[in-house]
């Protein structure tokens, strides 16, 4: 089980992470939420749990629930531009389909 | 796949696990707040000098609102700026008040609910319950050190959608998150279903300080199921109260006393009435504002005597509600008291000599329903174990339908449904063409609307042109957790749709729900007869409909004679309609069916006739 940073993401990582002046890395997981099922969630972690599973990738701290990491596992997480906006793009392998506006998926 | 930013930590859920869950019983004379410890005991949280109970009173002062105890003593000399049993008045209009000479204060009749002057202005009273209900949430918060994330605040089952509405929004105002309103003995069943574990069918007697209501409820597996509930909502303690203070007058020679003398003996009937469940005999002694002293005794016997019939009088409705539970007095397995006024001795003989066994009394009467919101707050708040799940099952106290052709009220919604309900049925258009439908709703029991209380009203606009009866539209009556009414109409071929949600149509009488209950008992009978005369009448203006239009077409194919016979058939059926007789409506519309049977069956040669007009029989094959 694993997840993946590219190295473009890991430096706006540190970047927002610096800016913010506080916090040790990157939450990844899901929630229940959306129109078909599941939705990503992304967020800066001050305090880790202890249930929590945690990577080092390119210098940037990721931390996983382990509730999370099944529907995660082999997911390469990006930072992409698209025409004027840039963010995060999560590459999960384990989804099947995605509802229309992209908030949330099934796996 | 949108493209995600970094959010920042959502840290509620970890940092505090257990929510500060309430349950409010607000109550006509009483109001309390209870809250479940972590060990799953619930126990009504008390003030600072230990009393649990907060006088559901609520003075107006120079600069200050007092509320409870506070406010109590204001009684008396400030009647008209200190309200009492304002919960008679939610979701009420002034023409609903009956009996308004026993309230002291200066209405203002205000649109949809009455409204009180008092020195810091005009209150409704949803304003007056706010600010009892934000006394009880400052109690609440002190206790558990925080801000209330949920409560379940409690109603009597018989309160409409308009004094639900209200006290919801009486809620909002006092900054409480409600998660739902709960009917009164169903909360009770909830303190005694699972602090006891008792299965069985149970009935719940709620004697408060203003309404009474009887619930016949099911219990098994920690599974609620309200069988039937029944009562009267302008019944309770307060009238015991009455009844003494009209003694009182009539024992001491009292002239009409003024407000503060009446505040005053009101009080002293109601010391004595709570002396009596105890003793033999309770002394009245008050000095009034003419000078004049009185010092009487009020015994047991006399007590008994001067209230015989408010007893007997809350036994009706208990006969009325085993009756749609379907049982028998001796076929409960135990009685539940609830409400201060079950302490009466006369009660608990009446209860016990019903049922034929002794009432069950283990709670405290005055605070069980509270403790019941507060064990169902816990539980939606989600602070209960899993496995503990358990569900509850409430009623709806009077029928919901619509509005058919000839007054007729369909019932969509039959009373007693468990809730959340949603019921859908499918309607049509009545005249060719026709493209638009009123859609009537109506709550009650009775077959004629006119009968039934009108709630709201609604049109459904853009019907394609269609035949009559062709349009299909499909009505959905949608009752929440909380009793509250949302219906919508939607056209299924076009999609065009329609909806309402009861919006608090206060100005319902007090009695109208238990008076309306009654009638439909008393009026079965007129009722079927007045339902088979409209629906002939609706039946006979359709066929004089469908000749008309037949005619205006197709009227060449008739002789003078014959086209004179319909026109007879047809004025005969019409003047049938005009007059309260099923059966020569009936006849009428037969005839007329008799008299253009040749015309139909000539129409029909013509119709075909016209859709094989130059063609071959090449073109048909």
């Amino acid at each position: 089980m694993a997840i993946s940073l590219t190295e473009s993401a890991a430096k706006h990582v540190a970047a927002q992470l610096k800016r913010r002046g506080k916090g040790m890395g990157l939450r990844v997981g899901v929630r229940t939420s959306g129109c078909s099922g599941l939705a990503y969630k992304l967020e800066f972690v001050d305090e880790k749990k202890p249930e929590d599973v945690a990577y080092d990738l390119h210098g940037v701290t990721i931390v996983v629930d382990p509730k999370s990491l099944p529907y995660l596992d082999g997911t390469v997480l990006d930072f992409t531009r698209e025409g004027l906006n840039e963010g995060f793009r999560f590459r999960n392998p384990n989804v099947k389909d995605q509802c229309g506006c992209g908030e949330s998926f099934n796996v | 796949m949108t493209l995600m930013q970094i959010a920042e930590p959502d840290e509620a859920p970890a940092a505090r696990l257990r929510r500060r869950a309430v349950g409010i019983d607000l109550g006509t004379t009483n109001s309390l707040v209870a809250t479940v410890r972590d060990d799953g005991i619930a126990y009504v949280i008390p003030d600072d000098e230990g009393r649990p109970l907060v006088p559901s009173i609520v003075h107006y002062g120079e600069g200050a609102t007092l509320v409870g105890y506070d406010a109590a003593p204001r009684q008396s000399p400030d009647p008209q700026n200190t309200i009492v049993s304002v919960k008679r008045m939610m979701g009420r209009g002034l023409a609903d008040l009956t009996d308004d000479r026993r309230f002291p204060y200066r209405f203002v009749d205000g649109p949809g609910m009455v409204r009180l002057a008092t020195r810091a202005g005009t209150k409704s009273p949803v304003e007056v319950s706010a600010d009892i209900l934000r006394a009880l949430r400052e109690r609440a918060e002190r206790r558990l050190g925080g801000p209330i994330d949920a409560a379940v605040v409690t109603v009597p089952a018989y309160f409409d959608d308009a004094q639900r509405q209200a006290t919801k929004d009486a809620a909002k105002l006092a900054g409480l998150p409600v998660l739902r309103l709960l009917n009164e003995p169903t909360a009770a069943a909830v303190a005694y279903g699972l602090d006891h574990g008792i299965e069985g069918t149970y009935a719940v007697f709620d004697l408060g300080g203003g309404t009474f209501d009887i619930s016949i409820l099911k219990l098994t597996r920690g599974v609620f199921e309200v069988l039937a509930t029944n009562g009267d909502s302008a019944l309770g303690g307060d009238d015991f109260d009455h009844r003494v203070f009209c003694w009182i007058l009539e024992a001491a020679r009292v002239p009409p006393p003024s407000p503060e003398d009446a505040r005053l003996l009101l009080l002293r009937s109601r010391e004595a009435k709570e002396m009596l469940t105890g003793h033999d005999a309770a002394p009245i002694v008050a000095t009034l504002s003419t000078g004049q002293r009185i010092d009487l005794s009020l015994t047991a016997a006399n007590f008994s005597t001067i209230t015989r019939t408010l007893v007997e009088k809350t036994l009706a409705p208990v006969r009325r509600a085993l009756r749609d539970a379907g049982l028998r007095p001796d076929a409960l397995q135990g009685v539940v008291l609830v409400g201060g006024a079950t302490r009466m001795r006369e009660i608990r003989r009446a209860v016990a000599e019903f049922f034929g066994q002794p009432p069950l009394t283990n709670l405290n009467p005055d605070e069980v329903v509270a403790l019941g919101a507060a064990n169902q707050a816990n539980a939606l708040a989600g602070n209960r174990e899993r496995g503990e799940d358990w569900l509850l099952l409430d009623v709806i106290p009077l029928s919901l339908g619509l509005e058919t052709m000839g007054g007729l009220a369909e019932k969509i919604v039959p009373r007693n449904s468990t809730i959340p309900v949603t019921r859908a049925q499918e309607f049509t258009t009545w005249r060719d063409g026709q493209t638009a439908m009123a859609v009537h709703v109506v709550q009650g029991e009775r077959e004629r609307v006119a009968d039934c209380r009108s709630l709201a009203r609604f049109e459904l606009r853009g019907i394609p042109p269609m035949a009559a009866g062709a349009a299909r539209i499909r009505v959905t009556f949608q009752v929440d957790a909380d009793g509250l009414l949302s219906v919508s109409a939607r056209e299924q071929t076009t999609g065009v749709e329609a909806s309402v949600t009861v919006k608090p149509s206060y100005g319902l009488g007090d009695d109208e729900i238990a008076r309306m209950l009654q009638e439909s008992f008393d009026h079965a009978a007129d009722d079927m007869a007045a339902r088979s005369l409209a629906e002939s009448r609706v039946e006979a203006e359709a066929v004089v409909n469908a000749t008309e239009s037949a005619l205006a077409v197709d009227g060449d194919l008739l002789s003078a004679d014959e086209r004179g016979a319909i026109d007879d058939a047809v004025a005969a059926a019409r003047h049938a309609c005009g007059r309260e007789d099923t059966a020569a409506v009936r006849l009428a519309v037969e005839s007329l069916n008799r008299a253009t049977a040749a015309f139909a069956a000539r129409r029909m040669d013509r119709g075909v006739a016209r859709a094989l007009a130059g063609r071959t029989v090449d073109s048909l094959a």
